[in-house]
């Protein structure tokens, strides 16, 4: 309709897919040009075939979505909710938050999740570091500065969620990461000279359904979002600032201008490294402390937060420091060998 | 002359070596102060020591020991992948620039030890490697005077012509006569094919597939059994990032090894641990390494981007090129990133041995035996089409079908109609390897 009213501007393109509105976006991936209508549409479409294609879900099963309020899992909560009714996946939903106890920034977003528990109907479970771990975002930045704080929140987080996740009973936990996240870490884990994780972080992609996204485009998720009028919340986190995976983020945007392709490419190319089997891996064990996953005799969370109760924050930080290789002096491979959710702030995060 | 400041990095600090007086008083004067560890070199413990390196230990050797281990780390790599040996008569690529020019310098070296040996031993039994250089100009790609142009060469000839004896050839070739043995004019023809690709990368990228094509062009005409390129770990940390980003993940890991021998003239990298600060300190440091200015615009596009990507991380860290080079060599190499077998018997027992050592297992990869007909990077099997393969096609188009996704993206026109006339632009050697590609170039490898 807009359409024909201004048929001589050379913005008012049809959309190539149904030919009958105006387009109002091109897509990264195929430059076509499509309207509002077939977007929503095309990029429900895709998702639900990624679901399909690696059957991510079975009928009965009971599925957390992490939800921050942000508008990666905003937009997958509204979309795996619809998805789910329209064709009868059969699936108990659930949103499942981690409070980190940060003042400014977390308290309002969750606001934004207890409204959307309302809006698409899913029942809501947060989960809060000052239970879990006995210390808020708010008071570790008190306590260690603004210095690899995000190491913390990293680790703690990663734990929250899988605790959670039990609590709720679920099967499977869904994340919003998107393509570029996805391929940030893809470049992150190059530069920092991580090969293990290639496999560990695939293998865990595939099998813990982080990729379900992952064929997305960051803008298609704000495109959505906007146009779709979803509620979310877009602040940076207060503490967030990192220079380092701020260079990565800046060079794949810078990327993305030249060749809207190369966010996809990274990925493809993550997934085709020939890596060799013959790689050192971590071997999964559980901590001796707490029960939770771990390659080393304690997780990297106990080992933080037992340098954050004996006041010696900085234990567990960095190479050479740390309550395993205390213990054990010969067990050398423990500061070396970094383990899943050992990761500093670059690696997949929620 | 204040050279032991560790901050100084002016190419005037050697003077104060040629004149071998002068830092004497200096050393004295830092012994008696009782810093003498601070001011010495770490090595040797007797000169001064100059900035070099990438800080740390590195930073405080002497001019001497710093050349020493660069040269170490090169002969290392020679030697354990046994890139050169007696029979072979090896061609240098040499740009003019620092990494090329301290290839070029050190394989100059490595063969007149070489000779002297040979002058020294009674038998004669082993011969000494052959040394060729190959400068490519791309001069019709650029808008240079022809004035700047005929100076680099005049430069070029003379640093070849001081590297004697055992004198060298030179070969100053415009990288046009790729398109010689069709017959046609050459510039014209490579202008054309240039406009025809339409991203900025894809050109750059067609233009450096075009130059190692030409390279082995004039290495197999001449007789030549090895091409050595001055790829240092900057280079070839910056393909390791600009490969992930095109999607060539999967090839990527033929490219970075130390042997590449998937040509019919194995590709060697013998600088592939030297950082490129490293060498360009050499240059400074050693009044003889002449560089000729760079004939070469800068890069652009993704090319571009990733440079100045990998230049900020290594001003934040400054082992991260080493990390990055390290990283994607873990990954899996193919079964052509090593020599192929010597027969010969006047393979010295030594060579062999290294060589078995370092001899990848197969492991699968042998699988893999087509190349993307413009690149030449292996093709993953997946991505391959298999009825293209049935089809015995005479046809350059569906030939072409089976360009990695990379290729087909950047440089292959993306219309259909015009595929015909690109391709036909395409040199022949090109095509002739396309078609011949898969049992040809294999034929030599097994």
């Amino acid at each position: 309709m807009e359409a024909d009213s201004k048929p001589k501007k050379s913005g008012a393109r049809l959309c190539c897919v149904c030919n009958q509105n105006r387009a109002a976006l091109k897509r990264p991936k195929t430059l076509e040009q499509i309207c509002r209508e077939c977007f929503f549409a095309v990029f429900e479409e895709e998702i639900h075939q990624v679901i399909l294609e690696n059957q991510l879900f079975k009928p009965g099963e009971r599925i957390a979505i992490g939800a921050s309020g942000g508008k990666d899992s905003t937009v997958l909560a509204y979309v795996l909710s619809e998805l789910n009714r329209r064709h009868n996946y059969g699936l108990d939903l659930f949103l499942l938050s981690v409070d980190e106890g940060i003042t400014g920034y977390r308290d309002d977003s969750l606001e934004t999740v207890k409204r959307n528990e309302l809006q698409y109907g899913l029942p809501l479970k947060i989960v809060s570091y000052k239970d879990l771990y006995g210390w808020t975002m708010d008071e570790i930045v008190k306590m260690i500065g603004l210095k690899n704080n995000c190491t913390f929140c990293g680790v703690f987080r990663r734990q929250a969620l899988d605790r959670g996740a039990a609590l709720l009973k679920v099967d499977k936990v869904a994340t919003g990461h998107n393509a570029d996240d996805i391929a940030e870490t893809v470049l992150l884990n190059i530069l920092r000279g991580d090969i293990a994780s290639f496999n560990s972080e695939f293998i865990n992609i595939r099998f813990s359904l982080w990729l379900m996204l992952g064929c997305q485009n960051l803008n298609k998720f704000s495109t959505y979002a906007y146009f779709k009028k979803l509620d979310y919340f877009s602040t940076e986190c207060i503490y967030s600032p990192n220079a380092y995976r701020g260079f990565a983020r800046e060079f794949i945007k810078d990327l993305e201008r030249i060749r809207p392709r190369a966010i996809l490419d990274i990925i493809k190319s993550g997934e085709d490294f020939r890596i060799s089997t013959t790689t050192k891996m971590p071997e999964q064990g559980t901590c001796e402390r707490c029960g939770y996953i771990s390659s080393q005799k304690w997780c990297k969370a106990c080992v933080l937060l037992e340098g954050l109760n004996r006041g010696l924050p900085k234990l567990g930080i960095g190479r050479n420091q740390g309550l395993n290789s205390d213990g054990k002096k010969d067990r050398k491979r423990d500061s070396r060998t970094p383990s899943i959710e050992s990761k500093q702030c670059g690696s997949l995060e929620f | 002359m204040a050279c032991n400041s560790s901050t100084c990095n002016s190419s005037g600090c050697y003077k104060g070596y040629e004149e071998e007086e002068q830092p004497k008083p200096n050393t004295k004067a830092a012994v008696n102060g009782g810093n003498s560890c601070q001011n010495l070199c770490v090595k040797c413990k007797v000169n001064e020591p100059v900035c070099c390196g990438i800080g740390g230990e590195n930073s405080r050797f002497c001019k001497d020991c710093f050349k020493n281990n660069l040269y170490g780390k090169f002969k290392q790599a020679v030697t354990y992948n046994a890139m050169i040996t007696p029979p072979d008569k090896v061609l240098v690529a040499f740009s003019g620039g620092p990494s090329s020019r301290v290839v070029l310098q050190f394989v100059h070296e490595m063969q007149y030890k070489a000779q002297k040996n040979y002058d020294a031993n009674k038998d004669k039994s082993l011969p000494v490697f052959g040394v060729g250089v190959a400068f490519i100009d791309e001069s019709s790609t650029h808008s240079f005077t022809s004035q700047h142009i005929e100076k680099a060469i005049e430069d070029i000839r003379l640093i070849v012509s001081n590297l004697a004896p055992p004198s060298k050839e030179l070969f100053v070739v415009p990288v046009e006569s790729i398109f010689s043995s069709d017959g046609i004019d050459g510039k014209e023809r490579l202008k054309e094919l240039l406009d025809a690709v339409s991203d900025v990368t894809g050109k750059e990228d067609l233009l450096i597939h075009l130059r190692i094509l030409l390279l082995q062009k004039i290495a197999s005409e001449n007789g030549y059994t090895r091409i050595v390129l001055g790829s240092c770990t900057s280079r070839i940390a910056c393909h390791v990032i600009s490969a992930t980003v095109k999607g060539q993940g999967y090839s990527l890991s033929a490219d970075i090894q130390y042997v590449d021998s998937r040509w019919e003239i194995p590709v060697v990298l013998p600088l592939r641990d030297c950082p490129a600060q490293e060498l360009n300190t050499l240059c400074s440091l050693d009044g003889s390494l002449k560089i000729v200015e760079l004939l070469n615009g800068p890069c652009s596009g993704i090319n571009g981007l990733v440079s100045s990507f990998v230049k900020v991380l290594q001003e934040e860290n400054p082992s991260r090129e080493c990390t990055i080079v390290r990283t994607a060599g873990k990954l899996t190499p193919f079964h052509f990133n090593r020599v192929p077998e010597i027969h010969d018997s006047n393979v010295p027992s030594a060579t062999r041995r290294h060589q078995k050592r370092y001899t990848l297992k197969p492991n699968g990869s042998l699988s893999s035996d087509s190349f993307c007909p413009i690149c030449n990077s292996p093709l993953k099997k997946s991505n391959f089409p298999s009825s293209l393969r049935s089809h015995g096609s005479q046809q350059n188009p569906d030939l072409f079908a089976s360009a990695c996704s990379s290729c087909q993206f950047q440089i292959l026109p993306k219309d259909p109609s015009l595929m015909e006339e690109f391709l036909s632009l395409l040199p022949q050697q090109m095509i002739t390897k396309a078609k011949h590609g898969d049992q040809g170039n294999f034929s030599l490898l097994r």
